[in-house]
């Protein structure tokens, strides 16, 4: 099943000026265990689904109290440098809809 | 211990109004202080660089008369934190203008205002690191040295609770805070009651968006918190909204790179071992959070630096065959800016953003590019000149009309140009410190004005 079928947020946004923190919300409790248990988040996976190294991943965690799992990823440049394409950061989540959960 | 309630209707003062009838539920619901955070770094480096507004001050003017003429009716403190956007000199003054303002045209009854500024001239923190103090690059950014200062032109520091305490011990009844932690204006009247240090950063992390803690997802509505001791109890007043364990956890998480720790100067808020309840339809009560105290205290310092102006030009492609060879097209008319100017990234640069393929994600975008059925082209050029950036945005842009491809159908232009102009943008600045100093006391940075508003007169 695709992630977005399991989760009711997935969410991007600036968590200060250096990086992009990316949500993934899952209302029901199976459905979180389902995702958690899977494999298929990990700071590995995330790093190459963003086509980014991993050391950019700065945090990968699962958040039990939220159904949540929650990760990190460092900017290049700073928000609003120039050639910024996103400053909050808020449109950078929507390849994990697609993400396959076993 | 007294029970403490504050209200708060908006996670970011001016940027859209708050709404009014959440705002008046909460005010019945006998709230001791009226708390909102003014102040955020998501509207990137500009606005602290530039030391200009990034909200319009009509909404800030409507948000401030709202909770400034209840908290004088209520008879309650108000306190606004990050004033004007970056909480530099300017926004205090600006707000504290606003109150006189407001204090007038309402005939409000006298107040004592304080005005806490937050603003360090950037040669202080240069004759700071000098005398050996470390500028320390949180994050993972490096530290800072005597060239990041150089680049830099506007610095804040980031206020923890205790300027606020005292301006409230010292009798302030109204707060206009200089750039603060969005938390600490809330734990600042909670410590102040003698709440516990975990309840208060606790209630202030959960509170400062306001209604973005409740669900489902509206923004401007107001929250009550409330502090008694047995923990932190969260309470939507729109009649449409809940806190619950859900809403107020995934909150907890909000556009932070963890979710367990929340750094104040002197010490961290750790919330491993939260414990979320639902108590009635509407609120949600927290506890097991605790506060773990450092030896040392370190203030944040946000800066930012001009780098160069900047220019836009604005246009669209719909041929199939163009789209198919849009990299060769653009790289056409990167070719003609080399022949011109030089190398690119020389005194110069230039960005080609690609709506409709990649410009959202860029380096980051996985997906495959399908044919779009358009693609919208915004072409930014940096450069030290504004002149020099118009010039070279012109031609950067308008080479997109002439570009040059083997097999390209329409020989009349191969872009739809929406206005044949190039627009004039805001300069480019760049966040130059997001890093933390050492201080032997939390408030030497900062210094408290206080001023007594209006002169009654009826209402």
């Amino acid at each position: 099943m695709r992630l977005v079928e399991l989760a009711s947020t997935i969410r991007s946004k600036n968590a200060g000026v250096d990086h992009v923190t990316f949500d993934v919300i899952c209302r029901d409790r199976g459905n979180f265990e389902r995702v958690r248990d899977s494999g298929a988040l990990n700071p590995r996976a995330v790093a190459r689904l963003f086509g980014v190294a991993e050391d950019r991943v700065t945090d990968f965690v699962v958040f039990e109290p939220a159904n949540a799992i929650k990760f990190t990823i460092r900017r290049l440049r700073p928000s609003g440098s120039m050639g910024e394409s996103d400053l909050f950061g808020s449109q950078q989540y929507a390849p994990l809809f697609d993400v396959e959960i076993p | 211990m007294k029970t403490v309630r504050i209200v708060t209707p908006t996670g970011h003062l001016g940027t859209t109004p708050l709404e009014k009838a959440s705002f008046e539920r909460g005010c019945a619901a006998s709230p001791d202080f009226i708390v909102a955070d003014s102040g955020s770094a998501d509207i990137g480096p500009y606005p602290l660089g530039a030391d200009r507004a990034a909200s319009d001050e009509v909404w800030q003017r409507h948000d401030i008369e709202a909770m400034l003429v209840a908290a004088r009716r209520l008879g309650i403190p108000l306190i606004l934190g990050s004033a004007s956007d970056t909480g530099t000199d300017r926004g205090v003054d600006q707000y504290v203008r606003l109150c006189r303002e407001i204090a007038a045209g309402h005939r409000l009854g006298p107040f004592r205002l304080a005005a806490i500024h937050s603003e360090i001239p950037v040669d202080e923190i240069r004759r700071r690191f000098k005398d050996g103090a470390p500028i320390r690059g949180l994050n993972g950014r490096p530290d800072g040295d005597a060239a990041t200062l150089d680049r830099t032109d506007r610095i804040v520091a980031v206020m923890g609770t205790e300027p606020i305490r005292d301006a409230l011990a010292a009798g302030a009844e109204v707060i206009i805070a200089g750039r603060s932690s969005d938390c600490a204006i809330f734990a600042a009247p909670l410590l102040e009651a003698g709440h516990s240090a975990a309840d208060a950063f606790f209630c202030g992390k959960a509170m400062e968006c306001a209604s973005f803690c409740a669900e489902p997802f509206m923004g401007k509505e107001t929250i009550l918190g409330r502090v008694d001791g047995s923990g932190v109890y969260l309470t939507a007043m729109h009649p449409g909204q809940r806190c619950t364990p859900a809403s107020v956890a995934s909150h907890a998480m909000y556009e932070r790179l963890n979710p367990f720790r929340e750094y104040v100067p002197g010490g961290y808020l750790d919330m491993t071992h939260c414990r979320y309840e639902q108590v009635d339809d509407k609120t949600t009560r927290v506890t097991g959070q605790t506060f773990v105290p450092s030896p040392t205290t370190w203030i944040k310092l946000e800066g930012a630096g001009k780098v160069a102006e900047r220019a836009l030009f604005i246009c669209g492609i719909r041929d199939p065959y163009t789209i198919a060879n849009l990299d060769r097209a653009i790289e056409w008319a990167r070719g003609k800016l080399r022949e011109r100017f030089g190398p690119i990234g020389q005194g110069y640069d230039v960005f080609y953003h690609v709506y409709g393929r990649d410009a959202v994600m860029q380096g980051m975008e996985p997906t495959p590019a399908r044919a779009p059925l358009e693609v919208g082209i915004v072409v930014e050029v940096v450069c030290d000149d504004a002149a020099r950036a118009e010039t070279i945005c012109h031609i950067a842009g308008k080479n997109l009309f002439y570009a040059r491809l083997p097999d390209v159908k329409g020989t009349a232009g191969t872009a739809a140009i929406m206005s044949d102009e190039v627009l004039h943008a805001r300069a480019a600045y760049e966040w130059t410190l997001n890093h933390v100093i050492e201080v032997a006391d939390p408030r030497e940075l900062f210094r408290t004005r206080f001023e007594t508003i209006g002169d009654g007169g009826g209402a």
